[in-house]
């Protein structure tokens, strides 16, 4: 392991923002398993629990907490200066952090989404949600990893992307829904495992070529970002 | 041995001149930045570190620019003034962390070393958040200093430590000095820069206002005209007797008082008492007024 990923991974699981994680997969995990239960019909509780909460609420908001976190925590405090001091190209300080937060997110969704679609469909739903999803964790992680970068107030600029753009304008004007990363995550999935439970009006090919596009474009420009990273000089 | 150069260099925020035309070499040796809070000092040094881009200028180390190029810092260590520190590594982990970063054939000893030279051997295990501002400090230092760099530029390195920890600093950066190492440190208490550098880079608002030896410039700054207020039982006779003085330049009577101007400290000092005492006059305040550290600092611009 990098000392770069170690010391993300330590700053990250070391905080106690990390803790906010917790709650929205076991509320999506309860839900799943509570339907289940009562024998609700998927096709019911599917569509809300998998969609509405699942990708629309759960992987955003978790890969926006990490993903703001893990450079832009320490660019908050100051350490990253100690980082930066180094000889390092700076691919090399952005590559591991957004494997940490990926890599974090992924594993934090994909768990309870596979549960979820194992409950409403099959394990083949499951994991296709699981694997779209980690998909997912990548692209997002990418834009709020260098939305920190960009930005003094990158948690803020995030919720507006996933709450507003996402959330609010992709219901009303279908055209937002090519820049929308959740409803990449909904095409793949479903191309994966195709049910009656996932729909959206993007294509496959779309969606396909536009995570790549995200995940990758929003990675060089936090790579270049970094490279001219300027220090505000405190007055005091 | 590394030269760190800046030709002609200004920063500005807006229509805010932090940096106004600054140029200098630095070589080998302590190099004390001093100047009041606000003069720049941070920006400077920022600029120096490659952590901010000149607005005009260039900053070179050995002929290559500090910014957007990660490969200075092979030479380069920078301890900055904010006392950031992962809280939750100890001392060992931290430095450990920073000569891995750097790439160095035997971390562990490399970390060692440095954590030895600034003497937290007793302390490396504990977690630097449970650690004293001097130690944290110290804690940066060994890392900043863990790859042997050629220059190494600090940021007010002495604030929060005690009488001990600032001696054994100086020491330190005096047997850098010594040993060919290029040192900057910032620092706006002069006693401080006095103790370790003998050579002085001043800098008022934004601008280097004087650059050499530091003996020279403090005689140029305890040279400079004094102004003293004085009130006594008879202001008019003592005006008259105080402006035959040479060490008096000026006098100036109001209804407060006096207000004298005089160019040499000890000699004004000195006379004050003798002539009150031969015309009979009660001598009721005496107040050096302007001597803050600021109107020294601005002395030395207009000189």
């Amino acid at each position: 392991m990098s000392t770069i990923t170690w010391i993300t991974a330590r700053g990250l699981f070391g905080r106690r923002r990390f803790l906010l994680l917790l709650p929205l997969p076991l509320v999506l995990l309860g839900l799943a398993v509570l339907c289940r239960s009562l024998g609700v019909d998927p096709g019911q509780w599917g569509p809300p629990v998998l969609v509405g909460l699942g990708l629309a609420v759960v992987l955003p908001v978790v890969a926006l907490i990490i993903g703001t976190g893990v450079l832009g925590a320490e660019i908050d405090d100051g350490t990253v200066v100690h980082i930066l001091t180094k000889p390092l190209p700076r691919w090399q300080i952005v590559l591991p952090k957004l494997a940490v937060a990926a890599g974090v997110t992924a594993v934090t969704v994909a768990v309870p989404l596979y549960v979820a679609g194992v409950l409403a469909d099959s394990v083949r739903l499951g994991l296709a949600l699981a694997a779209a999803a980690a998909l997912g964790a990548l692209a997002y992680s990418a834009l709020f990893l260098a939305l920190s970068l960009v930005t003094r107030r990158p948690v803020l600029l995030g919720l507006v992307y996933v709450l507003i753009w996402e959330g609010l304008l992709g219901n009303f004007v279908s055209g937002t829904k090519v820049l929308s990363i959740q409803q990449y995550v909904i095409a793949l999935a479903d191309r994966l495992a195709p049910t009656g439970l996932l729909e959206t009006s993007v294509s496959v090919p779309v969606a396909s070529v536009m995570t790549a596009l995200v995940s990758i474009g929003f990675t060089v420009l936090a790579i270049d970002r970094l490279r001219s990273f300027s220090v505000a000089g405190e007055t005091s | 041995m590394s030269t760190l150069s800046l030709t002609g260099v200004s920063r500005w925020y807006g229509n805010v001149v932090a940096v106004n035309d600054i140029s200098m070499a630095l070589g080998p040796g302590v190099t004390g930045l001093l100047g009041p809070n606000g003069a720049g000092k941070t920006t400077l040094l920022h600029m120096m570190a490659g952590f901010l881009s000149p607005s005009r200028g260039t900053v070179t180390l050995d002929d290559e620019p500090t910014w957007r190029n990660p490969d200075v810092y092979r030479r380069l260590g920078l301890v900055s003034e904010r006392e950031a520190v992962q809280g939750f590594l100890t001392a060992y982990e931290f430095v450990l962390a920073s000569a891995k970063l750097h790439r160095l054939a035997d971390p562990a000893a490399a970390a060692r070393r440095a954590i030895d030279l600034v003497e937290l051997e007793s302390a490396q295990d504990r977690r630097i958040g449970t650690y004293s501002k001097g130690m944290r400090q110290r804690a940066r230092v060994a890392a900043a200093l863990v790859h042997d760099p050629q220059v190494l530029l600090l940021d007010e390195p002495f604030n929060g430590m005690d009488p001990r920890q600032r001696l054994h600093m100086m020491q330190l950066l005096h047997s850098l000095g010594d040993a060919g190492r290029t040192i900057l440190f910032s620092s706006h208490i002069l006693e401080e820069v006095e103790q370790v550098s003998g050579t002085v880079q001043v800098m008022v608002a934004g601008r280097l206002a004087a650059s050499g030896d530091f003996r020279t410039i403090r005689r140029l700054m305890t040279n400079r005209p004094h102004v003293f207020a004085v009130r006594s039982t008879d202001d008019r006779a003592l005006a008259v007797a105080l402006i035959a003085e040479p060490s008096v330049s000026g006098v100036e009577l109001d209804r407060t008082g006096l207000t004298v101007r005089a160019g040499d400290y000890g000699a004004f000092t000195r006379a004050l008492p003798r002539i009150a005492l031969n015309r009979g006059i009660r001598v009721r305040q005496l107040v050096p007024s302007d001597e803050s550290l600021e109107s020294v600092f601005s002395y030395l611009v207009e000189a």
